[in-house]
Protein backbone atom coordinates (compact mmCIF):
# COMPACT_ATOMS: atom_id res chain seq x y z
CA UNK A 1 0.00 0.00 0.00
CA UNK A 2 1.42 3.64 -1.08
CA UNK A 3 2.34 5.40 2.10
CA UNK A 4 0.55 8.68 2.83
CA UNK A 5 2.18 11.71 4.40
CA UNK A 6 -0.09 12.74 7.24
CA UNK A 7 -0.42 15.07 10.65
CA UNK A 8 -1.79 12.79 13.66
CA UNK A 9 -4.82 14.58 14.10
CA UNK A 10 -5.47 13.26 10.44
CA UNK A 11 -4.80 10.32 10.81
CA UNK A 12 -6.44 9.16 13.91
CA UNK A 13 -9.65 10.69 12.52
CA UNK A 14 -8.85 8.55 9.44
CA UNK A 15 -8.32 5.45 11.88
CA UNK A 16 -11.22 5.80 13.73
CA UNK A 17 -13.24 6.07 10.85
CA UNK A 18 -11.56 2.81 9.29
CA UNK A 19 -12.77 1.28 13.13
CA UNK A 20 -16.39 1.82 12.36
CA UNK A 21 -16.91 5.18 13.96
CA UNK A 22 -19.25 7.17 12.63
CA UNK A 23 -19.76 9.56 15.40
CA UNK A 24 -18.07 12.34 16.63
CA UNK A 25 -18.90 15.43 19.01
CA UNK A 26 -16.16 18.13 20.02
CA UNK A 27 -15.31 21.84 20.59
CA UNK A 28 -12.51 23.08 19.13
CA UNK A 29 -9.19 23.62 20.80
CA UNK A 30 -5.61 24.00 20.12
CA UNK A 31 -3.39 21.88 18.93
CA UNK A 32 -6.18 19.43 18.26
CA UNK A 33 -8.30 21.34 15.73
CA UNK A 34 -7.27 19.20 12.82
CA UNK A 35 -9.35 16.09 14.50
CA UNK A 36 -12.67 18.00 14.48
CA UNK A 37 -11.90 19.74 11.11
CA UNK A 38 -11.37 16.71 9.32
CA UNK A 39 -14.08 14.55 10.93
CA UNK A 40 -16.54 17.73 9.47
CA UNK A 41 -15.27 16.51 6.29
CA UNK A 42 -15.37 13.37 6.11
CA UNK A 43 -18.01 12.15 8.67
CA UNK A 44 -20.79 13.50 6.29
CA UNK A 45 -18.81 11.24 3.38
CA UNK A 46 -19.38 8.11 5.23
CA UNK A 47 -22.97 8.32 6.43
CA UNK A 48 -21.47 9.81 9.83
CA UNK A 49 -22.46 12.52 12.15
CA UNK A 50 -19.95 15.15 13.06
CA UNK A 51 -21.04 17.85 15.63
CA UNK A 52 -19.50 21.09 16.83
CA UNK A 53 -21.26 21.18 20.52
CA UNK A 54 -21.33 24.46 22.38
CA UNK A 55 -19.15 23.20 24.76
CA UNK A 56 -16.86 20.55 26.00
CA UNK A 57 -18.83 19.63 28.11
CA UNK A 58 -22.16 19.33 25.78
CA UNK A 59 -19.87 17.22 23.58
CA UNK A 60 -18.80 14.86 26.23
CA UNK A 61 -22.13 14.57 27.23
CA UNK A 62 -23.39 14.00 23.24
CA UNK A 63 -20.96 10.84 23.34
CA UNK A 64 -22.73 9.65 26.01
CA UNK A 65 -26.33 9.45 24.87
CA UNK A 66 -24.90 7.88 21.84
CA UNK A 67 -22.62 5.69 23.46
CA UNK A 68 -25.79 4.28 25.64
CA UNK A 69 -27.69 4.06 22.15
CA UNK A 70 -24.92 1.46 21.04
CA UNK A 71 -22.79 3.68 18.66
CA UNK A 72 -19.40 3.63 17.85
CA UNK A 73 -18.24 6.90 18.95
CA UNK A 74 -15.16 9.43 19.91
CA UNK A 75 -14.35 13.04 21.01
CA UNK A 76 -11.52 14.77 20.89
CA UNK A 77 -9.52 17.77 22.87
CA UNK A 78 -6.59 19.08 24.44
CA UNK A 79 -5.69 19.35 28.17
CA UNK A 80 -7.82 22.37 29.24
CA UNK A 81 -10.64 20.83 27.18
CA UNK A 82 -10.38 17.45 28.43
CA UNK A 83 -10.84 18.98 31.67
CA UNK A 84 -14.02 19.99 31.15
CA UNK A 85 -15.09 16.75 29.86
CA UNK A 86 -13.95 15.00 32.94
CA UNK A 87 -17.30 14.78 34.49
CA UNK A 88 -18.77 13.37 31.56
CA UNK A 89 -16.26 10.65 31.71
CA UNK A 90 -17.02 9.83 35.35
CA UNK A 91 -20.68 9.66 34.36
CA UNK A 92 -19.56 7.22 31.40
CA UNK A 93 -17.48 4.83 33.36
CA UNK A 94 -20.29 4.40 35.66
CA UNK A 95 -22.75 3.93 33.51
CA UNK A 96 -20.75 1.37 31.72
CA UNK A 97 -20.26 2.64 27.92
CA UNK A 98 -17.87 2.23 25.50
CA UNK A 99 -16.71 5.09 23.75
CA UNK A 100 -13.03 6.83 22.52
CA UNK A 101 -11.42 9.51 23.84
CA UNK A 102 -8.07 11.30 22.10
CA UNK A 103 -6.40 14.07 24.16
CA UNK A 104 -3.63 16.01 22.41
CA UNK A 105 -1.54 16.98 25.31
CA UNK A 106 -0.95 20.57 25.58
CA UNK A 107 0.68 22.70 28.56
CA UNK A 108 -0.61 23.51 31.77
CA UNK A 109 -2.37 24.09 34.44
CA UNK A 110 -4.35 26.34 33.96
CA UNK A 111 -5.36 27.49 29.85
CA UNK A 112 -1.46 26.75 30.22
CA UNK A 113 0.12 26.97 26.53
CA UNK A 114 -0.77 25.74 22.84
CA UNK A 115 2.83 23.46 23.28
CA UNK A 116 2.82 19.75 23.61
CA UNK A 117 3.30 18.68 26.89
CA UNK A 118 2.62 15.43 29.38
CA UNK A 119 1.29 17.39 32.25
CA UNK A 120 -1.90 15.21 31.79
CA UNK A 121 -0.52 12.12 32.89
CA UNK A 122 -2.01 11.83 36.51
CA UNK A 123 -5.50 13.30 35.11
CA UNK A 124 -5.70 10.38 33.00
CA UNK A 125 -4.74 7.53 34.80
CA UNK A 126 -5.90 7.82 38.41
CA UNK A 127 -9.07 9.48 37.82
CA UNK A 128 -9.69 12.83 36.54
CA UNK A 129 -13.18 12.30 37.15
CA UNK A 130 -14.99 11.65 40.55
CA UNK A 131 -15.43 8.40 41.58
CA UNK A 132 -13.60 4.62 41.69
CA UNK A 133 -13.17 4.29 38.30
CA UNK A 134 -10.19 3.46 35.70
CA UNK A 135 -9.51 4.49 32.19
CA UNK A 136 -7.76 2.35 28.90
CA UNK A 137 -5.12 4.85 28.51
CA UNK A 138 -3.00 4.28 25.47
CA UNK A 139 0.11 6.53 24.79
CA UNK A 140 1.18 6.82 21.19
CA UNK A 141 4.76 6.98 20.33
CA UNK A 142 4.43 8.07 16.56
CA UNK A 143 1.47 8.80 14.12
CA UNK A 144 1.44 5.13 12.33
CA UNK A 145 1.51 3.83 16.31
CA UNK A 146 -1.39 6.16 17.00
CA UNK A 147 -3.31 4.74 13.90
CA UNK A 148 -3.13 1.24 15.06
CA UNK A 149 -4.10 1.43 17.83
CA UNK A 150 -7.77 3.04 16.89
CA UNK A 151 -9.26 -0.16 15.67
CA UNK A 152 -8.22 -1.30 19.23
CA UNK A 153 -9.06 1.02 21.19
CA UNK A 154 -12.61 1.19 20.09
CA UNK A 155 -13.02 -3.20 20.37
CA UNK A 156 -11.39 -2.73 23.89
CA UNK A 157 -13.96 -0.03 25.06
CA UNK A 158 -16.75 -2.37 23.76
CA UNK A 159 -15.37 -5.58 24.94
CA UNK A 160 -15.45 -3.84 28.31
CA UNK A 161 -18.08 -1.16 28.56
CA UNK A 162 -15.36 1.51 29.44
CA UNK A 163 -14.04 4.48 28.14
CA UNK A 164 -10.62 4.78 26.64
CA UNK A 165 -8.31 7.39 26.13
CA UNK A 166 -5.77 7.84 23.52
CA UNK A 167 -3.33 9.87 24.95
CA UNK A 168 -1.09 11.64 22.82
CA UNK A 169 0.59 15.32 22.71
CA UNK A 170 1.00 18.25 20.95
CA UNK A 171 4.07 16.98 18.51
CA UNK A 172 2.16 13.74 18.04
CA UNK A 173 -0.98 15.64 16.91
CA UNK A 174 0.99 18.28 14.50
CA UNK A 175 3.89 15.83 13.08
CA UNK A 176 3.79 14.64 9.95
CA UNK A 177 4.94 11.20 9.08
CA UNK A 178 4.31 8.69 6.08
CA UNK A 179 1.39 6.07 7.09
CA UNK A 180 -0.05 3.46 6.06
CA UNK A 181 -3.89 3.35 6.67
CA UNK A 182 -5.61 -0.41 6.43
CA UNK A 183 -9.29 0.23 4.71
CA UNK A 184 -11.68 -1.50 7.36
CA UNK A 185 -14.21 -1.84 5.13
CA UNK A 186 -17.48 -2.41 6.97
CA UNK A 187 -16.55 -3.61 10.56
CA UNK A 188 -19.12 -5.34 12.41
CA UNK A 189 -19.76 -3.71 15.91
CA UNK A 190 -20.25 -6.34 18.49
CA UNK A 191 -24.24 -7.04 20.06
CA UNK A 192 -24.71 -4.43 22.29
CA UNK A 193 -28.46 -6.00 24.14
CA UNK A 194 -27.62 -3.54 26.32
CA UNK A 195 -27.81 -0.13 24.40
CA UNK A 196 -31.45 1.63 24.49
CA UNK A 197 -32.61 0.99 21.13
CA UNK A 198 -36.24 1.45 21.54
CA UNK A 199 -37.97 -1.19 23.94
CA UNK A 200 -41.07 -2.84 22.26
CA UNK A 201 -43.32 -5.17 24.75
CA UNK A 202 -41.94 -8.59 25.62
CA UNK A 203 -38.73 -7.69 23.19
CA UNK A 204 -36.19 -7.86 25.47
CA UNK A 205 -36.05 -6.31 28.92
CA UNK A 206 -36.14 -2.42 28.91
CA UNK A 207 -32.34 -1.24 29.16
CA UNK A 208 -31.47 1.80 31.25
CA UNK A 209 -28.77 3.78 31.00
CA UNK A 210 -27.69 5.39 34.63
CA UNK A 211 -25.34 6.66 37.03
CA UNK A 212 -27.42 7.07 39.64
CA UNK A 213 -27.42 4.74 42.63
CA UNK A 214 -29.23 5.86 46.01
CA UNK A 215 -29.27 2.51 47.80
CA UNK A 216 -25.50 1.92 48.63
CA UNK A 217 -25.76 -1.92 48.12
CA UNK A 218 -26.52 -1.14 44.65
CA UNK A 219 -23.85 1.01 44.10
CA UNK A 220 -21.43 -0.98 45.44
CA UNK A 221 -21.96 -3.97 43.16
CA UNK A 222 -21.96 -1.65 40.33
CA UNK A 223 -18.37 -0.35 41.81
CA UNK A 224 -17.30 -4.19 42.65
CA UNK A 225 -18.33 -5.23 38.65
CA UNK A 226 -16.00 -2.32 38.00
CA UNK A 227 -13.26 -3.48 39.99
CA UNK A 228 -13.60 -6.85 38.84
CA UNK A 229 -13.50 -5.54 35.18
CA UNK A 230 -10.35 -3.67 35.46
CA UNK A 231 -8.20 -6.41 37.36
CA UNK A 232 -9.08 -8.16 34.06
CA UNK A 233 -7.96 -5.53 31.91
CA UNK A 234 -4.47 -5.05 33.57
CA UNK A 235 -3.86 -8.89 32.98
CA UNK A 236 -4.85 -9.29 29.71
CA UNK A 237 -4.35 -5.27 28.10
CA UNK A 238 -1.12 -4.20 29.43
CA UNK A 239 1.51 -3.28 26.98
CA UNK A 240 4.40 -2.00 26.92
CA UNK A 241 7.94 -1.62 24.63
CA UNK A 242 11.13 -3.06 26.12
CA UNK A 243 14.26 -1.95 24.05
CA UNK A 244 17.81 -2.31 24.29
CA UNK A 245 17.64 -3.17 28.14
CA UNK A 246 19.69 -6.67 27.70
CA UNK A 247 23.03 -5.84 29.67
CA UNK A 248 22.30 -2.61 30.11
CA UNK A 249 24.07 -0.30 32.17
CA UNK A 250 20.96 2.59 32.68
CA UNK A 251 17.38 2.08 31.75
CA UNK A 252 15.77 5.22 30.41
CA UNK A 253 11.73 5.36 31.36
CA UNK A 254 9.61 7.48 28.65
CA UNK A 255 5.99 7.21 27.14
CA UNK A 256 5.29 9.01 23.86
CA UNK A 257 7.21 11.57 21.86
CA UNK A 258 9.52 11.56 24.77
CA UNK A 259 10.24 7.65 24.61
CA UNK A 260 11.63 8.90 21.07
CA UNK A 261 13.86 11.22 22.23
CA UNK A 262 15.45 8.77 24.36
CA UNK A 263 15.99 6.70 21.31
CA UNK A 264 17.80 9.45 20.12
CA UNK A 265 20.08 9.76 23.12
CA UNK A 266 20.50 6.00 23.69
CA UNK A 267 21.87 5.97 19.98
CA UNK A 268 24.45 9.12 21.24
CA UNK A 269 25.57 6.76 23.99
CA UNK A 270 25.86 3.75 22.54
CA UNK A 271 28.64 6.03 20.43
CA UNK A 272 30.39 6.75 23.71
CA UNK A 273 30.33 3.13 24.93
CA UNK A 274 27.31 3.28 26.96
CA UNK A 275 24.86 0.60 26.92
CA UNK A 276 21.29 2.44 27.67
CA UNK A 277 17.95 0.67 27.76
CA UNK A 278 14.42 1.97 27.31
CA UNK A 279 11.18 0.83 28.51
CA UNK A 280 7.86 2.59 27.28
CA UNK A 281 4.54 1.95 28.74
CA UNK A 282 2.38 1.64 25.73
CA UNK A 283 -0.84 1.78 28.22
CA UNK A 284 -0.10 4.20 30.76
CA UNK A 285 -3.07 2.72 32.55
CA UNK A 286 -3.04 -0.79 33.04
CA UNK A 287 0.76 0.12 34.17
CA UNK A 288 3.37 -2.32 32.81
CA UNK A 289 4.59 -2.29 36.62
CA UNK A 290 6.13 -6.14 36.06
CA UNK A 291 8.18 -5.29 32.42
CA UNK A 292 9.13 -1.83 33.98
CA UNK A 293 10.38 -3.77 37.30
CA UNK A 294 11.83 -6.19 35.26
CA UNK A 295 13.88 -3.93 33.38
CA UNK A 296 15.42 -1.55 35.75
CA UNK A 297 15.73 -4.18 38.82
CA UNK A 298 18.38 -6.54 36.43
CA UNK A 299 21.71 -6.85 37.61
CA UNK A 300 23.61 -5.18 34.74
CA UNK A 301 21.44 -1.68 36.01
CA UNK A 302 22.90 0.83 37.92
CA UNK A 303 20.33 3.38 37.62
CA UNK A 304 16.95 3.91 36.15
CA UNK A 305 16.21 7.75 34.51
CA UNK A 306 12.71 8.77 33.97
CA UNK A 307 12.19 11.30 31.17
CA UNK A 308 8.77 13.21 31.08
CA UNK A 309 7.35 16.64 29.47
CA UNK A 310 6.39 17.36 33.09
CA UNK A 311 7.28 17.93 36.43
CA UNK A 312 7.25 14.18 37.22
CA UNK A 313 4.38 12.31 37.03
CA UNK A 314 4.80 8.70 35.72
CA UNK A 315 7.84 8.81 37.91
CA UNK A 316 5.57 7.91 40.72
CA UNK A 317 4.24 4.99 38.93
CA UNK A 318 8.04 3.75 38.13
CA UNK A 319 8.86 3.92 41.58
CA UNK A 320 5.60 1.96 42.76
CA UNK A 321 7.15 -0.86 40.26
CA UNK A 322 10.69 -0.77 41.28
CA UNK A 323 10.13 -0.80 45.04
CA UNK A 324 12.98 0.74 46.02
CA UNK A 325 14.80 -1.61 44.74
CA UNK A 326 16.88 0.47 42.44
CA UNK A 327 17.18 4.56 42.47
CA UNK A 328 14.76 6.31 39.96
CA UNK A 329 16.12 9.58 39.17
CA UNK A 330 13.52 12.26 37.10
CA UNK A 331 14.58 14.42 33.88
CA UNK A 332 12.10 16.78 32.79
CA UNK A 333 10.46 19.48 32.15
CA UNK A 334 7.08 21.44 32.70
CA UNK A 335 5.89 24.19 30.79
CA UNK A 336 6.10 23.00 27.21
CA UNK A 337 9.83 22.91 27.00
CA UNK A 338 10.95 19.41 25.07
CA UNK A 339 13.87 17.89 26.43
CA UNK A 340 16.52 17.10 23.83
CA UNK A 341 18.13 14.14 23.22
CA UNK A 342 21.90 15.59 24.20
CA UNK A 343 20.68 16.73 27.36
CA UNK A 344 19.75 13.54 28.28
CA UNK A 345 22.91 12.09 27.25
CA UNK A 346 24.55 13.83 29.50
CA UNK A 347 22.23 13.52 32.36
CA UNK A 348 23.48 9.98 31.90
CA UNK A 349 26.86 10.61 31.96
CA UNK A 350 26.26 12.97 34.87
CA UNK A 351 24.77 9.94 36.79
CA UNK A 352 27.27 7.53 35.33
CA UNK A 353 30.77 9.66 36.52
CA UNK A 354 28.52 10.23 39.84
CA UNK B 1 22.17 9.54 5.93
CA UNK B 2 20.28 11.65 8.78
CA UNK B 3 19.52 15.25 7.61
CA UNK B 4 18.07 17.26 10.65
CA UNK B 5 16.65 20.88 8.89
CA UNK B 6 15.43 23.48 10.39
CA UNK B 7 13.14 26.05 8.52
CA UNK B 8 12.22 29.00 9.69
CA UNK B 9 10.50 32.37 9.22
CA UNK B 10 7.79 35.04 9.58
CA UNK B 11 4.24 32.99 9.06
CA UNK B 12 3.04 33.61 5.65
CA UNK B 13 6.82 33.14 4.13
CA UNK B 14 5.98 29.10 3.51
CA UNK B 15 8.50 28.23 5.27
CA UNK B 16 6.43 25.08 6.81
CA UNK B 17 5.27 24.34 2.63
CA UNK B 18 9.06 23.92 2.40
CA UNK B 19 9.49 21.80 5.11
CA UNK B 20 6.55 19.74 3.81
CA UNK B 21 7.50 19.06 0.41
CA UNK B 22 10.78 18.28 1.50
CA UNK B 23 9.34 15.54 3.89
CA UNK B 24 7.15 14.68 0.95
CA UNK B 25 9.98 14.07 -1.05
CA UNK B 26 12.36 12.26 1.09
CA UNK B 27 9.09 9.72 1.17
CA UNK B 28 8.76 9.29 -2.53
CA UNK B 29 12.40 8.29 -2.28
CA UNK B 30 11.69 6.08 0.57
CA UNK B 31 13.39 7.64 3.33
CA UNK B 32 12.06 8.19 6.75
CA UNK B 33 10.73 11.22 7.14
CA UNK B 34 9.16 13.28 9.69
CA UNK B 35 7.78 17.26 9.80
CA UNK B 36 6.87 19.16 12.61
CA UNK B 37 5.59 22.59 13.23
CA UNK B 38 5.96 24.99 15.46
CA UNK B 39 4.06 28.31 15.61
CA UNK B 40 2.10 30.84 17.28
CA UNK B 41 -1.91 31.15 16.90
CA UNK B 42 -1.34 33.97 14.16
CA UNK B 43 -2.18 33.16 10.65
CA UNK B 44 0.72 35.56 9.21
CA UNK B 45 3.36 37.45 10.90
CA UNK B 46 4.47 35.62 13.76
CA UNK B 47 7.26 33.33 13.78
CA UNK B 48 7.16 30.11 12.34
CA UNK B 49 9.56 27.04 12.00
CA UNK B 50 9.36 23.40 11.08
CA UNK B 51 11.75 20.44 12.10
CA UNK B 52 12.31 18.04 8.91
CA UNK B 53 14.23 14.86 9.61
CA UNK B 54 15.13 12.67 6.62
CA UNK B 55 17.15 9.57 6.92
CA UNK B 56 17.83 5.79 6.45
CA UNK B 57 16.90 4.94 9.48
CA UNK B 58 13.73 5.25 11.67
CA UNK B 59 13.85 8.89 13.22
CA UNK B 60 14.03 8.95 17.26
CA UNK B 61 13.29 12.41 18.28
CA UNK B 62 11.53 14.89 15.44
CA UNK B 63 12.44 17.64 17.54
CA UNK B 64 15.78 19.31 15.66
CA UNK B 65 17.72 20.23 18.16
CA UNK B 66 21.40 20.10 16.63
CA UNK B 67 20.71 20.84 13.27
CA UNK B 68 22.43 19.13 10.13
CA UNK B 69 20.87 22.33 8.37
CA UNK B 70 19.30 25.57 9.36
CA UNK B 71 17.42 27.90 6.80
CA UNK B 72 16.86 31.61 7.46
CA UNK B 73 13.93 33.27 5.73
CA UNK B 74 14.23 36.16 8.40
CA UNK B 75 16.64 37.88 10.63
CA UNK B 76 14.85 36.10 13.91
CA UNK B 77 15.02 33.29 12.96
CA UNK B 78 18.85 33.54 12.34
CA UNK B 79 19.39 35.03 15.74
CA UNK B 80 17.46 32.17 16.72
CA UNK B 81 19.22 29.45 15.02
CA UNK B 82 22.16 29.99 13.79
CA UNK B 83 23.81 28.81 17.38
CA UNK B 84 22.30 25.06 16.56
CA UNK B 85 23.83 24.54 13.36
CA UNK B 86 26.06 21.60 14.32
CA UNK B 87 29.53 22.44 12.83
CA UNK B 88 30.17 21.85 9.59
CA UNK B 89 26.56 21.97 8.88
CA UNK B 90 24.64 24.44 6.08
CA UNK B 91 23.82 27.61 7.00
CA UNK B 92 21.17 29.26 4.36
CA UNK B 93 20.23 33.05 5.05
CA UNK B 94 17.92 35.10 3.00
CA UNK B 95 19.80 38.06 1.97
CA UNK B 96 16.88 39.90 0.28
CA UNK B 97 15.86 40.80 4.04
CA UNK B 98 18.51 39.82 7.11
CA UNK B 99 20.76 42.78 7.22
CA UNK B 100 23.23 40.70 8.82
CA UNK B 101 26.02 38.30 7.87
CA UNK B 102 26.70 34.58 9.68
CA UNK B 103 28.75 35.08 13.03
CA UNK B 104 29.59 31.31 12.48
CA UNK B 105 32.84 30.62 10.38
CA UNK B 106 32.58 26.52 11.24
CA UNK B 107 29.62 26.10 9.49
CA UNK B 108 29.04 26.30 5.61
CA UNK B 109 26.86 29.35 5.35
CA UNK B 110 25.16 30.42 1.74
CA UNK B 111 23.44 34.17 1.29
CA UNK B 112 20.49 33.70 -1.53
CA UNK B 113 18.70 37.12 -2.35
CA UNK B 114 15.38 34.80 -2.22
CA UNK B 115 12.65 37.65 -2.53
CA UNK B 116 14.72 38.92 -5.52
CA UNK B 117 15.19 36.39 -7.29
CA UNK B 118 11.44 35.30 -6.76
CA UNK B 119 10.13 38.76 -8.17
CA UNK B 120 12.74 38.31 -11.22
CA UNK B 121 10.54 35.26 -12.10
CA UNK B 122 7.22 37.80 -11.46
CA UNK B 123 6.06 35.77 -8.70
CA UNK B 124 6.98 37.07 -4.91
CA UNK B 125 5.96 34.37 -3.57
CA UNK B 126 8.34 31.66 -5.27
CA UNK B 127 10.42 33.32 -2.45
CA UNK B 128 10.55 30.10 -0.58
CA UNK B 129 11.02 27.72 -3.62
CA UNK B 130 14.36 29.80 -4.45
CA UNK B 131 15.52 28.88 -1.45
CA UNK B 132 14.31 25.23 -1.46
CA UNK B 133 16.33 24.96 -4.70
CA UNK B 134 19.43 25.85 -3.46
CA UNK B 135 18.95 23.81 -0.15
CA UNK B 136 18.56 21.24 -2.50
CA UNK B 137 21.47 22.10 -4.99
CA UNK B 138 23.79 21.70 -1.82
CA UNK B 139 22.41 19.29 0.45
CA UNK B 140 21.38 17.00 -2.23
CA UNK B 141 18.74 15.31 -0.14
CA UNK B 142 16.31 14.95 -1.98
CA UNK B 143 15.91 15.07 -6.33
CA UNK B 144 13.64 18.33 -7.05
CA UNK B 145 11.57 16.16 -9.92
CA UNK B 146 10.32 14.72 -6.75
CA UNK B 147 9.85 17.98 -4.62
CA UNK B 148 7.17 19.15 -7.69
CA UNK B 149 5.91 15.73 -7.17
CA UNK B 150 4.79 16.84 -3.61
CA UNK B 151 3.55 19.88 -4.98
CA UNK B 152 1.45 18.79 -7.52
CA UNK B 153 -0.32 16.63 -4.68
CA UNK B 154 -0.53 19.31 -2.39
CA UNK B 155 -1.58 22.29 -5.38
CA UNK B 156 -4.23 19.61 -6.59
CA UNK B 157 -5.42 19.24 -10.58
CA UNK B 158 -6.49 23.03 -10.00
CA UNK B 159 -3.37 24.69 -9.70
CA UNK B 160 -1.31 22.62 -11.96
CA UNK B 161 -0.80 25.62 -13.81
CA UNK B 162 1.18 26.55 -10.92
CA UNK B 163 4.18 24.17 -11.46
CA UNK B 164 6.36 25.83 -14.16
CA UNK B 165 7.03 29.10 -12.09
CA UNK B 166 7.65 26.45 -9.09
CA UNK B 167 10.56 24.63 -11.46
CA UNK B 168 11.77 27.95 -12.47
CA UNK B 169 11.93 29.15 -9.02
CA UNK B 170 13.51 25.67 -7.44
CA UNK B 171 15.99 25.87 -10.78
CA UNK B 172 16.94 29.65 -10.07
CA UNK B 173 17.94 28.86 -6.43
CA UNK B 174 19.92 26.09 -7.15
CA UNK B 175 21.91 28.29 -9.57
CA UNK B 176 22.44 30.74 -6.82
CA UNK B 177 24.59 28.96 -4.94
CA UNK B 178 26.43 26.60 -7.93
CA UNK B 179 29.68 26.12 -7.71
Amino acid sequence: MAKKLMKGCEAVAEAAIQAGCRFFFGYPITPQNDIPEYMSARMPKVGGCFLQAESEVAAINMVYGAAGAGARVMTSSSSPGISLKMEGISYIAAAELPCVIVNMMRGGPGLGSIQASQGDYFQATKGGGHGDYRMIVYAPASVQEMIDMMQHAFDVADKFRTPVMVLADGIIGQMMEPVEITEGGNVVLPKKDWATTGYKTGERPRSIVNSLYIEVEELEELTNRLQARYREIEETETKVEVYNTEGAEFVLCAYGTVARICKTAIMQLQKQGVKVGLVRPITLWPFPSTAVHDAIVADSVKKALCVEMSAGQMVEDVRLAVDGKKEVAFFGYSGSRVPTAEEIAQRILEMRGA
Amino acid sequence: MLEQNLFAGFGGQGVLLMGQLLAYAGMLEDKYVSWLPAYGPEMRGGTANCSVNISDEPIGSPVVSKATTVVAMNRPSLDKFEPTVQPDGYLFINSSIIDRKAERDDVKVYYVPCNELAEELGNAKVANMVMLGAYIEKTKCVDIENVLEALRYKLGEKKEHLIPVNRDALLKGAAAVKD
